[in-house]
């Protein structure tokens, strides 16, 4: 267990390395940003002065050695736009993205499981049919494109939800959330829904094809054998080993879904990194990106982290985390 | 009347290239307490027999013709509770490869308790202690401690005694047993048959073992069937069809036999290949590899035909009947 987490942590570290190394060496193709610290009335001289005390003129190796000294201790350097330190900035941001990230997920859970699992045990319905149908078309629609459309039906037609920013948030033990009050959690549910709709279809047709893929198996035929009752077959000696492999990749997927905030907070204007991620991009506000870049890659490694974990807790073939090894 | 009676009993399985039949006309019954061998080649339709008597073919294949009567019921159009409470309960099984038999994330114990409650009214704790006792009785060490672990922490060998004991779990009067030793390691295939042979003896519960080998059926059942392509050839007490077996397939199977073959000589194996099911030869399915082939037989399956107490369906053995 305890080696378990030093390789993890390990691991963690050289993501971190890397992606520092990498968001530390597209700075310079992002454009200067200079343009956007000072107006145009400053002169050229002054401009390469101004460049000089910020280091911008040094070598590479030499800016990113000063980087990597201050990143250790948590300095990632001042926002050029806020003023402030980017792991500041881009920390109040956290909650708002990780919410969006936790209501999909939820969405996502909730409603794959059982669809995934009703389309293996009757192949055969139409339930079955219309949904591996919907699925297809569902991973097929780009999320700015169903969240249009959720807009348009749920805010501008129906007028039944809220489709921009929070709404009312709380402040618990320095973390904002949407999810105590009534408001906040309205706000919620178009995004969370556009947020997981490339992934709940995923997700779908993976339970599906994993738990049709277990029902081949002879312990289930056993299990029939025995006459256990068929709820105890389908939702304990099936379920339980189709969702090891759902785990893994579906832990992974969820990682991914940090990527997809981006596009998705933009649309629905939510007050989240992604939508910070973006305005830094346009800014030319290079250590807000790096910040951003470093924080996605952590919660990267951590949610992989803790879907291993999960896996190991589940399956007893995996000792990792048993403590008997 | 019989424990268990099969009737006319036929399988299919519809595939893109139309249907295939796997099992036709099975019949053949099974008495209180006793051991009925059946053997045959692999693909001759063993294991889609045994998971037919208990309504169990896997999908697509079906029951198409045919009844399974158990203690006055039919198996084979039984309402899916009732037939729910014979399954493990009345007829257990004992699948061939005991690797893939238990479910992996499950322990020992759990998969005993869960047979026991999905027939009995019973707390867990008492689930447990007849779980143990079984684990016990078929000589697993420190059976408490096995509760709790889980198959892969076992060896093949003890998996297939804990599967032997789920299938003693509720005292059934019939297991199917189906190639329990094929897939185990030579060295405790041997052990592996005595003690089901014993503990089926001691419990009088009726066996079907199903066997690929007929060394085995021979030391340990009364009657034996021989199918061969999906339909029953031969029938008949083991010791007169071992000493004297009418169906020419029969007697290829029985000089094959490596107590048979003579030191240094080569296994007498039956010349050619059984058919695939989706393939199978007009007339007399054995007709290619028959050293007693004649005309009828490439065009007309043979009927059974019966006498002291066997039957065989073989045109050159009729024929012969016929003669004497
Ligand atoms: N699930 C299935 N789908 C299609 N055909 C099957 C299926 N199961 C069995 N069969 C057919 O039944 C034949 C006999 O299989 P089986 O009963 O397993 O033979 P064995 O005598 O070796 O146990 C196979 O060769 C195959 O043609
Ligand atoms: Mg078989």
């Amino acid at each position: 267990m305890i080696a378990f987490l030093v390789r993890r942590i390990g691991q963690a570290l050289v993501v971190m390395f890397i992606i520092s190394l990498l968001s530390f060496s597209i700075q310079d193709n992002l454009g200067d940003p200079l343009r956007e610290l000072v107006g145009q009335s400053v002169s050229e001289a002054e401009r390469q002065k101004m460049r000089d005390s910020m280091g911008l003129n040094d070598p590479f190796i030499t800016q990113y050695w000063r980087f990597l000294k201050k990143a250790v201790q948590g300095d990632l350097g001042n926002s050029y736009f806020f003023k402030r330190p980017a792991l500041e900035v881009i920390l109040e941001k956290l909650p708002a993205t990780l919410e969006l990230v936790i209501g999909a997920t939820l969405i996502i859970l909730i409603l794959s499981v059982p669809i995934g699992v009703y389309c293996a045990i009757n192949p055969r319905s139409w339930f079955t049919k219309v949904m591996m149908g919907i699925s297809i078309v569902g991973i097929s629609i780009p999320v700015f494109l169903t969240a249009i459309m959720l807009i348009y039906v749920f805010s501008i037609w129906l007028g039944w939800l809220p489709s921009f920013g929070r709404g009312e948030t709380v402040t618990v033990a320095g973390w904002e959330t949407g999810f105590l009050t009534t408001d906040g959690l309205l706000h919620l549910i178009l995004p969370s829904i556009a947020l997981s709709s490339i992934m709940l279809p995923l997700f779908i047709r993976l339970i599906r094809s994993e738990m049709m893929e277990v029902l081949e198996q002879d312990y289930i035929r056993f299990a029939w054998a025995k006459g256990l009752h068929r709820k105890r077959i389908w939702f304990i000696h099936a379920l339980k080993n189709t969702l090891l492999p759902v785990i893994t990749v579906g832990g992974v997927q969820i990682g991914t879904m940090i990527a997809y905030t981006i596009l998705t907070e933009t649309v629905f204007q939510w007050p989240g990194m992604g939508f910070l991620f973006l305005e830094a991009v346009n800014r030319v506000d290079t250590p807000l990106i790096i910040a951003y870049l470093i924080i996605v890659g952590l919660i990267f490694v951590i949610t992989n982290t803790v879907v291993d974990l999960i896996y190991g807790l589940v399956n007893p073939t995996v000792k990792l985390a048993r403590g008997h090894t | 009347m019989a424990l268990l009676e099969v009737r006319n009993l036929e399988v299919r399985f519809p595939l893109r290239g139309g249907e295939l039949t796997a099992l036709r006309d099975l019949s053949f019954s099974l008495n209180q307490g006793e051991r009925l061998g059946i053997v045959g080649e692999s693909g001759a339709g063993k294991s889609v027999a045994a998971f037919a008597i208990l309504n169990l073919v896997s999908r697509p294949g079906y029951i198409s013709a045919g009844s399974v009567l158990f203690e006055g019921r039919d198996l084979a159009s039984l309402a899916p509770e009732q037939l729910r409470s014979i399954r493990g309960n009345r007829i257990a099984m004992i699948f061939q490869d005991p690797m893939m038999t238990l479910n992996p994330v499950l322990t020992i114990g759990t998969q005993m308790v869960e047979c026991l409650q999905a027939h009995r009214e019973i707390s867990d704790k008492e689930a447990r202690e007849i779980a143990v006792s079984k684990l016990r009785s078929v000589s697993i060490p420190a059976p408490a401690a096995r509760m709790d672990q889980y198959p892969h922490e076992l060896s093949g060998g003890m998996r297939q005694r804990v599967v032997i004991a789920i299938a003693l779990l509720t005292e059934p009067s019939v297991i199917i047993a189906d190639e329990p030793t094929t897939a185990l390691d030579v060295t405790i295939q041997a052990e592996i048959m005595e003690l089901l042979l014993e503990l089926c003896e001691n419990n009088n519960v009726a066996l079907l073992l199903i066997t690929h080998d007929l060394g085995v059926v021979s030391q340990v059942t009364q009657r034996t069937i021989v199918m061969y392509a999906g339909r029953i050839v031969e029938e008949g007490a083991t010791r007169s069809i071992i000493d004297n077996p009418w169906h020419p397939y029969t007697h290829g199977l029985i000089d094959a036999l490596p107590e048979r073959t003579h030191r240094g000589q080569r296994l007498n194996q039956i010349p050619g290949m059984m058919p695939s099911l989706s393939a199978i030869p007009e007339g007399c399915a054995f007709h290619p590899r028959c050293e007693h082939m004649t005309e009828l037989c490439q065009t007309q399956i043979p009927g059974y035909t019966l006498r002291d107490e066997r039957r065989v369906a073989c045109h050159w053995v009729e024929k012969q009947g016929e003669s004497r």
